[in-house]
């Protein structure tokens, strides 16, 4: 088997409380010595990281790739290719698929698609409610025998309180993971930006942020009586920030995520009718966005998520209303990452654990970390190398991203899986 | 932060949008030009050949008989080639896209759309991917603007008002759907009227109302107090079974204009409405049909405004080359 040497990088690995310049030692896939130099090592690669960050690679708790169904949108093997170049060494897709992955044969042909791009870690999300109806429960437990590592809704809302008491019951039964968007349906009233200033001025159906935080304060409520472990994946706004806190403080076994575009962008940065701006949940105020730096600060909101959503030209072409919500967010997510520690909104160790050591402790995995024995997953970066959002530079099929055409300050040099090199940059 | 794809490179007229973004001089370029083609309505020949040899489509994807009639009207006395076409958004939205259809226009060598759909939004898109000779005016888009409308009542106002500085305007509904309220708020601060105020109950009153720079009241009576211009709204009666409104007895109760509660305006008040009037619902047939009534000047007027928006826009055109 390979050995691999990574050379005199920052080695920042929150989990084990390292941060020092240092070698980093892989043999058999595995981290072997983060120290020393092994006895007998001979490495078949040498990485040199010399004024370059060594860390765990990245976990990415909600990714679209969309397969099987929508391949016109994007392929497994256009993503994972963006996702390595990106530092990203695990995801987890929502099941928003074309079928749902609601039954075990798509899990499993999830399984072979990633088998497929030489992309191992793809962990699906299964559906909690069959075809994300919210009116059935999904077959949970022949769900994860299959390989899916939580389930959840996707997009959508599950409408009806007491199925989704009962879908959190059997899911807190096999000690199975929801990861949910809080998002009440009538109250968001199929509206697709802010319910503020913005939205008013322009004329656009809109979504009040109470949509959110009262189907997550419903949420809470169903947590303490069915004692189910769960998620809430991209948090948008203010008032979620501290009733997570305050669930937190009351001793609720819950978690939550942020998307990386929401803590950089608002209702006031949309270009008018610009569907490149177009997601759910849509960008908030300023005072929104404060918070979940703040939220992300204090641990409150433990992991930052890509939401990547990659689509066809078609899809973003048209009036704002009518385009599809997301962002293909993959590449930008560490450059996102490192100017929020450029704006001193969260130290660059958080920053670091936000994408690995806290999503894997989420997922209950074995990874996140440069502990020995652990599998090789690690993200080698340079934090001064320029480059720009542009069609030579990006990977992912779609490029629907609001920074198109900006230039941005860090870029991954090479990625780490299992210890094989799935990217090095040229 | 936003590019005003309205204005060509000099600052003028391209595409006629929203008011967002057009200045006073501007608003103040179209009712002057609007003031010198309304003498025309009374002459036996129609027409002046500002347009002659440019095609205008009219592109109506939401059903409208007056706007759509006036605006042909405008274009013919203009002395341009017009075509109306409605298209059931049905069609559009399964098969054939808005750009496609656009795209097959645009290949029938047209100078001019005249846009009107139900999404908010609509004419932006189309005027940022059409051809750069292209000019597109919003006949209405969602609930996000009616410029044109606008624009016909600010002349109107202008007409008996003569002068905006001093006025307080009362626009009075369903304010929450209404791209014209929007339109008009913009217009009427533009102009510098003294105030605008929005009178409706909470569910028909958008969240953030005020920072369209507006004063707001949940009460008729005493908002019509020191009124100059009361603007009435029309109520769609989809919005009884949304659940916004108990029903139109008790809305016109509450919101409705009758001859009594025009006497706490100021007595020289005028009274208009876009059109068309659900009579008993918003507005009292005495009231519409009343002396202080402007609304069918509002109709008349929207022919020279039309006529001065598209004109304005072909200029550019034609220095452009």
């Amino acid at each position: 088997m390979s050995q691999i040497h990574i050379k005199q990088g920052q080695i920042i690995d929150p989990a084990n409380n390292i941060n020092r310049i240092g070698d980093v030692y892989i043999a058999d896939g595995k981290v072997v010595s983060v120290t020393h130099e092994p006895a007998g090592f001979k490495p078949t690669t040498v990485i040199d990281a010399t004024n370059k960050i060594i860390c765990p690679g990245f976990i990415d708790l909600s990714t679209r790739l969309r397969e099987p169904g929508q391949s016109r949108k994007a392929t497994f093997k256009s993503e994972a290719i963006a996702a390595a170049s990106a530092g990203v060494t695990t995801m987890c897709l929502q099941p928003d698929t074309n079928p749902v992955i609601d039954t075990p044969a798509v899990a499993e042909l999830i399984k072979e698609l990633a088998e497929k791009a030489h992309y191992p870690q793809i962990y699906p999300i299964a559906a909690l409610t069959r075809k994300l109806e919210g009116t059935e429960l999904s077959s949970m437990l022949s769900l994860k025998q299959a390989g899916c590592i939580a389930v959840g809704n996707a997009q959508q809302s599950v409408k009806n309180l007491l199925i989704l008491r009962r879908a959190m019951e059997y899911a807190a039964s096999h000690d199975l993971l929801v990861m949910f968007r809080p998002n009440d349906y009538w109250l968001g009233n199929n509206g697709c930006a802010h319910e503020g200033a913005v939205a008013t001025r322009y004329g656009l159906p809109s979504i009040p942020e109470e949509a959110e935080t009262i189907a997550l304060a419903q949420c809470l409520e169903l947590v303490e009586l069915t004692g189910c472990r769960m998620h809430f994946g991209q948090l948008s706004c203010k008032r979620s920030v501290i009733k997570i806190y305050q669930a937190k403080k009351y001793g609720l076994n819950v978690s939550a995520d942020v998307a990386i575009h929401q803590l950089h962008l608002t209702e006031n940065d949309m270009i008018p009718f610009d569907s490149s701006y177009h997601v759910l949940p849509p960008f908030r105020t300023e005072e929104d966005k404060q918070y979940l730096r703040e939220g992300l600060a204090s641990g409150t909101l433990n992991s930052i998520c890509s939401d990547h959503q990659p689509h066809d030209i078609d899809a973003k072409l048209g009036a704002f209303p009518e385009t599809e919500p997301g962002v293909s967010a993959l590449e930008t997510l560490l450059p996102l990452m490192l100017k929020l520690v450029e704006q001193g909104a969260i130290s660059l160790q958080q920053g670091i654990a936000a994408l690995s050591e806290n999503p894997a402790r989420v997922l209950h995995l074995n990874s996140g970390a440069l502990t020995l024995g652990y599998a090789a997953d690690v993200c080698v970066f340079d934090p001064e190398l320029t480059w720009q959002v542009n069609a030579e530079n990006w990977k992912s099929q779609g490029i629907n991203t609001p920074f198109w055409g900006q230039e941005f300050k860090g870029r991954v040099t090479h990625t780490l899986q299992a210890g094989k090199i799935i990217y090095s940059l040229e | 932060m936003t590019e005003n794809i309205q204005l060509n490179s000099e600052g003028k007229l391209k595409h006629f949008l929203s008011i967002e973004g057009l200045n006073k001089t501007l608003l103040t370029e179209v009712l002057d030009i609007a003031e010198s083609f309304i003498g025309m309505n009374d002459q036996q020949i129609k027409k002046v050949p500002l347009l002659r040899g440019k095609t205008i489509v009219n592109l109506f994807f939401e059903n409208s008989t007056r706007t759509r009639t006036t605006f042909e009207l405008a274009a013919k006395r203009l002395s341009a080639d017009v075509l109306s076409m409605s298209i059931a958004t049905s069609s559009t939205s399964k098969g054939e896209s808005l750009l496609d259809t656009i795209r097959n226009l645009e290949a029938m060598f047209v100078d001019m759309f005249v846009v009107r759909h139900a999404i908010s939004g609509a004419a932006h898109f189309i005027a940022q991917h059409t051809a750069p000779h292209i000019s597109v005016i919003n006949a209405g888009d969602g609930q996000h603007a009616h410029p044109t409308q606008a624009m016909l009542d600010m002349f109107t106002i202008r007409q008996v008002k003569q002068d905006f500085s001093n006025l307080r305007v009362a626009i009075i509904g369903d304010i929450l759907h209404s791209r014209v309220a929007r339109s008009q708020i913009q217009a009427l601060n533009i102009l510098g009227a003294a105030e605008v105020r929005v009178i409706a109950p909470k569910t028909l009153l958008p969240s953030h109302v005020e920072s369209l720079g507006v004063n707001v009241s949940h009460d008729l009576t005493s908002g019509l107090k020191d009124i100059d211009v009361i603007i009435m709204l029309r109520l769609q009666k989809e919005r009884m079974t949304s659940a916004l409104l108990p029903s139109e007895s008790e809305y016109f109760k509450c919101f409705g204009l009758t001859e009594a509660k025009l006497k706490i305006a100021k007595p020289d008040a005028i009274v208009m409405h876009p059109g068309p009037i659900n009579r008993g619902v918003e507005i009292d047939s005495k009231v519409a049909d009343g002396p202080q009534s402007v609304i069918l000047k509002q109709v008349s007027n929207g022919i020279a405004i039309r006529m001065a928006i598209m004109a304005m826009a072909m200029q550019k055109q034609g220095a452009a080359g």
